[in-house]
């Protein structure tokens, strides 16, 4: 079929337009984060990013996003088996519920939590007597860092479980292959791709979380302060080049899990042909 | 094997929390005497500077007179905010906040006793502030007192009372200037103070993000503010604001307190006594001075008096009848300050 000029004109028309909103939308607000990061001399942003409490709040991001995708990917794995595998009465609304994390608003889930394991809560006297704190300590942070990361895994593999039926397993059984080595020969090779994809999005999810992680924090310095929070407290402190230098970290660690993704695309696709 | 192996460890995991939890190293007192101690103090938005010019006195030393290493963790935020925290959970050991409201809130919840204000000298203050005006370069539109900020040509900064401890202080100021003013007529004063929150451009949630609305965003022409944030601004931006001074304002206490239960529980209450009461020092009252906060004790308050002028009127809370009181009246739903700002 010939391409007609007006259909031409369309096709370019819509390429700018997008190509224009991206630049406004995504590309000069990165450019801003980095050139306000190198304001005051690449000696000041070394220095920004090699403090004391920034360096403690990195880590304590990067526990919270490990948990975060060793939990998701566990539970992911295991749900999105039962769901797709099994039939069994509300399966339906196990699958809706699995969704609530990233439906509902972090604020909502950090006050959930809040309430649950708070002062007021009904846990929190037995958690006293132990000894243990969650709330406004590091445990709180990586609870609520699962909360909103864990449906990520599992909705990725669901759909291509979905898609695939159950022919392939059923096969495999009858061939006389017992459960784990289906799941090891068969299943899992096939949402492998989805099951990579699904941790790097709840990594980068986790990573920046805000909301939820802000009400419990309690905002100690070096202690329960992840990179979001330390940002925003940089930044109320009139500390803006050193927020937007901090801030370059969380955005150079999103830009290399990005990559990561588009690599590991290329990488599969390749595979399959 | 593995599963025996598995059971293992979580328990291992379980004692360690459990161990971790409870204090071993304790003297008869029930003190810890650990090498290492962490104090926790929760604090108000502007304090950060401050605390950390006195912690870092008061760990070296702490570690001289005990040989304990000391490792002060500060938290910020808003003032009432902090005091809910606490309330529910935050382990703070000492709290350091805008107003002896917020402390109280936490005393009735049971975590400090009911008598806390009176535990140390100037009532648990070792340093206050009181409320000024920041305005731009030239006070171009002739800002003197607390009359012209009703003027339909001012716009006004000032945070939401109902959410920050500042903006209490704030209010109560300019109610002290009408008080005086109309002579006690409560009608002539309801209107002075609707007139002044009609000007009112933004009502941030917190004394820090009403100044950011005024110094980066460039709102309003007048911010009411706590007086060591007005200097901290100044300092920052060199030449781009000035400090008024109104005729009327108040003497903003910020007392400090130990949380009784959380100092039992952490084992550190002598530490966090010292911690306070260290604060009355005299390097320590110089460190307030120079963080622009007024130092309790008056001879340091002369030193510093250039920073810290006295020719104006300086009411207090006991003046309105106290915290419990004012909030009732002021700031609960229905109070006047919902019928002004309305």
């Amino acid at each position: 079929m010939k391409e007609k000029g007006n259909s031409k004109a369309i096709k370019w028309l819509l390429i700018i337009i997008s190509a224009v909103f991206l630049f406004i939308m995504v590309i000069m607000p990165l450019f801003t984060v980095i050139s306000g990061a190198l304001q005051k001399g690449l000696g000041f942003y070394i220095g920004a990013i090699t403090d004391k409490y920034t360096l403690k709040a990195l880590i304590l991001t990067i526990k919270a996003a490990f948990a975060s995708v060793i939990v998701t990917s566990i539970f992911g794995l295991i749900a999105a088996w039962a769901v797709t595998r099994y039939s069994f009465p509300g399966k339906k609304i196990i699958k809706s519920i699995i969704d609530i994390p990233v439906t509902i608003s972090p604020v909502i889930c950090g006050m959930i939590f809040l309430l649950l394991f708070g002062r007021q809560g009904f846990i929190y006297p037995l958690l006293d007597k132990v000894g243990i704190d969650v709330i406004f300590a590091v445990p709180g942070i990586i609870i609520v860092t699962v909360f909103v990361t864990l449906p990520m895994v599992f909705r990725e593999i669901v759909p291509v479980l979905e898609a695939r039926g159950t022919q392939e397993e059923e096969a495999a059984a009858m061939m006389g292959a017992d459960g784990w080595t289906i799941f090891r020969r068969v299943t899992f090779p096939s949402v492998k791709w989805p099951f990579i994809y699904g941790i790097i999005l709840s990594a980068s999810r986790a990573m920046g979380e805000f909301g939820a992680v802000s009400v419990i924090s309690g905002h100690l310095r070096g202690l329960t302060n992840t990179l979001p929070l330390h940002i925003e407290i940089l930044f109320n402190e009139f500390n803006t080049t050193e927020a937007f230098a901090v801030s370059s970290i969380l955005v150079i660690l999103s830009i290399a899990l990005m990559l990561l993704r588009l690599l590991l695309q290329q990488y599969s696709s390749r595979k399959r042909t | 094997m593995r599963r025996k192996l598995s059971l293992l460890l979580l328990t291992s995991i379980l004692m360690s929390l459990v161990l971790t939890g409870c204090g071993f190293n304790r003297d008869k007192d029930g003190n810890t005497t650990s090498e290492r101690v962490t104090l926790i103090n929760v604090s108000y938005d502007p304090t950060r500077e401050l605390y950390e010019s006195y912690n870092r006195y008061f760990e070296r030393k702490w570690k001289k007179s005990t040989g304990q290493s000391l490792d002060v963790i500060q938290s910020h935020g808003g003032s009432g905010k902090q005091a809910l925290e606490v309330a529910n959970g935050l382990k703070a050991d000492v709290v350091t906040l805008a107003l002896a409201y917020d402390t109280d809130s936490i005393a009735k919840s049971g975590l400090i006793a009911s008598d806390w204000q009176k535990r140390l000298p100037d009532n648990s203050c070792p340093y206050y502030s009181t409320i000024v005006f920041l305005v731009r370069k030239g006070n171009p539109k002739h800002i003197r007192d607390w009359d012209d900020l009703v003027r339909p040509d001012v716009s006004v900064l000032t945070p939401n009372p109902k959410t920050s401890g500042g903006a209490r202080w704030n209010y109560l100021a300019a109610y002290a200037y009408a008080l005086e003013k109309y002579d006690n007529d409560s009608t002539k004063v309801f209107g002075f103070m609707r007139d002044l929150y009609r000007n009112v451009s933004v009502l941030d949630s917190g004394a820090r993000a009403s100044t950011t609305s005024f110094t980066e965003n460039g709102q309003g022409d007048v911010l009411i503010c706590w007086e060591n944030e007005a200097y901290l601004t100044e300092k920052n931006d060199k030449g781009d604001y000035q400090i008024i001074y109104p005729s009327v304002s108040v003497k903003a206490e910020t007392p400090v307190s130990i949380v009784d239960s959380v100092v039992k529980s952490h084992g550190t209450k002598k530490i966090a006594e010292n911690y306070l009461k260290g604060l009355y020092d005299e390097r320590a009252q110089e460190i307030c001075a120079r963080n622009y906060y007024r130092p309790s004790d008056q001879r340091v308050l002369d030193k510093y008096k250039k920073y810290f002028p006295t020719d104006f009127k300086m009411v207090t809370i006991d003046d309105f009848g106290g915290w419990e009181k004012v909030a009732k009246k002021h700031f609960s739903n229905g109070g006047i300050f919902d019928r002004i700002y309305s």
